[in-house]
């Protein structure tokens, strides 16, 4: 029977990813300022009480922003991750349960596609979808996540095929469905939660390039990359503004890792 | 010229002792075996006597005596100058055992590396000496062959002779037929039985299987639950087992092969 | 030779699946090209004339085939926005990613690969006192591992351009001309994209490096008398190898994103500034030639790497596959 252990990675991790959920669940309800409100009077302020993390070039209130920017890149990142983890999922136990040829062809398939890299698929479907719209960019994302979610499913789904309480529950007249369902999903959860925990951080790495570059998430929608390309300009007047945004990034991909590093050890049963 | 005294070994993740106060000598040219269900405390024991002791993990305490110099308690520094040379080692499963990127000729004369400063081409010559001893066909063919190239009996018989070519006093053998077809079992126990006869080869032979120690081994030992139940002549334990349960492992072999001292099935 | 020359078949064969896919797609999208190009001044004729000169009206395969043959004869079509051929435009600019993946590689390798060995050696040690040490460095690699190469971008910028004036940002000497200067300013660009590559790559190596020190012939290396450097060097290093290699080849692909980004943030004029320019633009021809280099890129990287491995391990050797 596997023992559910805690170990100091995955508290930290749960514990600063909670932290963070829940504050960028208050920011979709209400930010200290309004983030698109301009001010002329307070350009350029350092970080203070009032605001916590200064003003940039137009007198907005950066913290505000940050909290508006970074409800929609967790979303963003919540949604193609979901995308990409179901349909992967569910390509992945198709092909790695029954094999054949199917399974041939979509393993080669497969093979090709992770040879490129996320960001340059996505940057090809948002070129055809058209740049700009969130949506799109989910489903882009979404899309190019699938591959590597099958992937990771459609071995663990053939390892545990022939395993024998796989075998009986056929034996024993069991549906398909349910044999997938009940018995072997529940037993891949040990390497799909590591790999949603990663595929989520590179979600959110990929929204923020593709929004820096300009393809992706673009005002009047909020994002945290595209927060950052207007910081690069401001650097030397409004430091903070990248600063605080760039940490932001930085420590919800630190929180969620942990949790994966935690995932990981414990089923290594390192402590 | 070996000497186990008192040898107790728990491992810290166990609440019983592995292994629990046993005593056991072998002498020169003898061939002990070592037999037990698993979790009897005999592959523990070949460890400890093989310096493979995975000392962190355990308590330990007793004496292991090799010609008289300590092994049990030695310096890691002092237990690497014997191993390999002194005492070899012959592994279960020989396809995991070898090193699959390294050809078969390197790890036989790996003990020679270590521990002898001859040149290349002599290391070659013992390595190939080593082959020819343990009857493989086309030895040479064999030294620059891959593991993955053999079928289990060869490869097991290139682990021997890595285990040999150095010449070592004492040759520890942890199931090394197990994993093998009877057919090749046989064979085995035979190139075991005719390097004792020539080279006067100390052995000690683990396993689980009481025909095929019957076959092989002069003196045998039982162990049971870490503790040694019964030891002697192979053949007055045979006849006459004092202990239950040496009692209940001969009686669980089929009559057949009991009777005729075939390999077991 | 025989696996090498399969590797080969297989790496064309992709780049062909690849191209037709490039090619079929941004055709489908992008309209009508002799429309883009005539803009306002687009009357029925002088389009249909355009198209025709353009031979637009020829089969989808045709147009394809001549495409891709164009990889080889040096014309690619004519970019969109600035009238110039495809392959003018982009030729200077291979070559300046060319360098900063190549200078991006060779930091990665160099860093990780003594970092992870280091960091293996110090593993076995118990007690709290390493405990604790091993958590910081766990942490560490986590957090190196989170940080987006577009935030040290910023950062490197700003403290080695603007305050210490190592390199003048905007400025990109020309390769041909300043190769010192290129590449003094390549190396910030390269550190950037560096970093998380080398977290992880540190990580990867402790976990296999360690993982194969469990595996049962390291106890027979051990019972024949080695030491713990006997066993690394002599048998764990290089059965650690293979998974090395396709991990690296990654990191060439993971080199080639990120260098899309990180050129924006340093204004390096290479391939995918000039990538993301064209989409923004929808400059199909730029965008369509310049995926399928980044691809071929990629893809090579991972032949390489196969082929290498096959050397490694006699066991790839046997059937054929990827």
């Amino acid at each position: 029977m596997k023992q559910r252990k805690m170990n100091g990675y995955l508290q930290a991790g749960l514990l600063l990813t909670g932290l963070l959920a829940a504050l960028i669940l208050l920011g979709f309800f209400w930010t200290p300022y309004d983030p698109s409100a301009m001010s002329g009077g307070e350009k350029f302020l350092g970080p203070s009480l009032h605001h916590l993390m200064g003003t940039d070039k137009f007198g907005r209130d950066i913290f505000s922003r940050v909290l508006q920017g970074a409800g929609t890149t967790f979303t963003i990142a919540l949604c193609t991750v979901a995308i990409g983890a179901v349909c992967g999922t569910a390509i992945g136990a198709l092909t790695g349960y029954f094999g054949g040829l199917a399974d041939e062809v979509l393993m080669r398939l497969n093979d090709a596609l992770t040879a490129f890299p996320s960001i340059l698929l996505a940057l090809v479907v948002i070129s055809i979808l058209g740049p700009g719209k969130k949506t799109n960019v989910i489903l882009a994302l979404g899309l190019v996540f699938i591959p590597s979610f099958a992937r990771v499913t459609r071995t663990a789904f053939a390892a545990l095929r022939d395993v024998n309480y796989v075998k009986s529950a056929r034996l024993m007249g069991a549906s398909s469905g349910r044999i997938l369902l009940v018995h072997i999903l529940p037993n891949t959860m040990q390497v799909l939660l590591p790999a949603i925990t990663i595929g989520f951080n590179n979600a959110v790495l990929a929204e923020a390039s593709m929004s820096f570059l300009g393809i992706g998430v673009t005002p009047p929608d909020a994002s945290l990359g595209y927060m950052l390309s207007e910081a690069q300009s401001m650097f030397v007047s409004a430091p903070w503004y990248a600063i605080g945004t760039g940490l932001t990034i930085v420590l919800l991909v630190f929180s969620v890792g942990l949790i994966g590093e935690g995932l990981q050890r414990r089923d290594k049963g390192v402590a | 010229m070996l000497e186990i005294r008192d040898l107790h070994v728990k491992f810290h993740t166990r609440d019983r002792e592995a292994v629990a106060g046993v005593s056991l000598t072998i002498g020169d040219g003898e061939i002990v075996g070592l037999v037990g269900e698993s979790g009897s405390g005999k592959s523990v024991t070949a460890m400890s006597v093989a310096g493979l002791l995975p000392r962190k993990q355990c308590d330990y305490s007793g004496q292991i005596l090799l010609d008289g110099a300590e092994l049990l308690h030695a310096d890691r520094a002092v237990l690497r100058k014997i191993q390999g040379k002194d005492i070899g080692v012959v592994f279960q499963e020989p396809m995991s055992c070898m090193d699959p990127l390294m050809k078969i000729g390197r790890q036989v004369e790996e003990v020679l590396r270590i521990h002898t400063k001859l040149s290349r081409e002599e290391r070659k010559t013992l390595a190939l000496e080593a082959l020819r001893a343990v009857e493989l066909p086309d030895p040479e063919g064999v030294y620059e062959k891959y593991p993955h190239e053999l079928s289990g009996g060869m490869l097991q018989r290139a682990m021997i002779a890595a285990a040999i070519v150095a010449r070592p006093r004492l040759l520890l053998l942890d199931e090394p037929t197990t994993a093998l077809d009877v057919t090749i079992q046989a064979q085995i126990l035979d190139l075991l039985k005719k390097l004792n006869r020539e080279h006067g080869m100390s052995m000690l032979f683990i396993s689980h299987n009481l025909n095929v120690v019957r076959k092989l081994c002069a003196r045998v030992a039982v162990m049971q639950r870490g503790v040694l139940v019964e030891e002697g002549l192979t053949e007055n334990v045979w006849s006459n087992p004092r202990h239950s349960y040496t009692q209940r492992l001969i009686a669980a072999i089929p009559t057949r092969n009991r009777k005729e001292g075939e390999t077991h099935g | 030779m025989k696996y090498a020359a399969k590797r080969i078949a297989m790496l064309l064969v992709t780049m062909v699946i690849v191209s037709l896919l490039a090619f079929v797609a941004f055709d489908l999208i992008s309209g009508d090209p002799a429309t883009a190009m005539l803009g306002t001044e687009a009357t029925a004729e002088k389009v249909a004339a355009l198209r025709e000169e353009l031979g637009l009206n020829r089969p989808l395969l045709v147009r394809y085939g001549e495409w891709l043959a164009g990889f080889f004869t040096g014309d690619l079509g004519t970019s969109y926005n600035y009238s110039q051929p495809v392959w003018e435009l982009i030729a200077p600019k291979v070559l300046v990613t060319l360098c900063l993946s190549v200078l991006s590689f060779l930091l990665i390798t160099a860093v990780s690969i003594p970092m992870g060995l280091w960091s293996v050696r110090l593993d076995g040690r118990s007690g709290p006192l390493w405990r604790v040490l091993d958590g910081f460095r766990t942490a560490f690699n986590q957090l190196c591992m989170a940080v987006p190469p577009f935030f040290t971008g910023i950062l490197l910028t700003y403290l080695f351009s603007t305050v210490l004036r190592w390199f003048v940002h905007g400025q990109f000497p020309s390769l041909t001309e300043d190769f010192g200067g290129a590449v003094r300013y390549l190396f910030f660009a390269a550190v950037t994209l560096a970093i998380p590559r080398i977290a992880m790559t540190v990580r990867m190596l402790r976990s296999t490096i360690l993982g194969e020190m469990q595996r049962d012939y390291v106890r027979t290396a051990i019972s024949r008398g080695n030491d713990r450097g006997g066993v690394l060097r002599g048998h764990v290093l290089k059965n650690s190898l293979v998974p090395v290699v396709t991990f690296l080849a990654q990191t060439m692909a993971e080199i080639v994103a990120g260098s899309i980004v990180v050129e924006q943030v340093f204004a390096i004029p290479g391939l995918g500034r000039m990538l993301v320019a064209s989409i923004s633009n929808r400059d199909y021809p730029v965008v369509q030639a310049i995926v399928v280099i980044l691809a071929f890129w990629v893809v090579l990287a991972g032949t390489v790497a196969d082929i290498i491995n096959q050397r490694i391990d006699p066991r790839l050797r046997l059937g054929g596959g990827a």
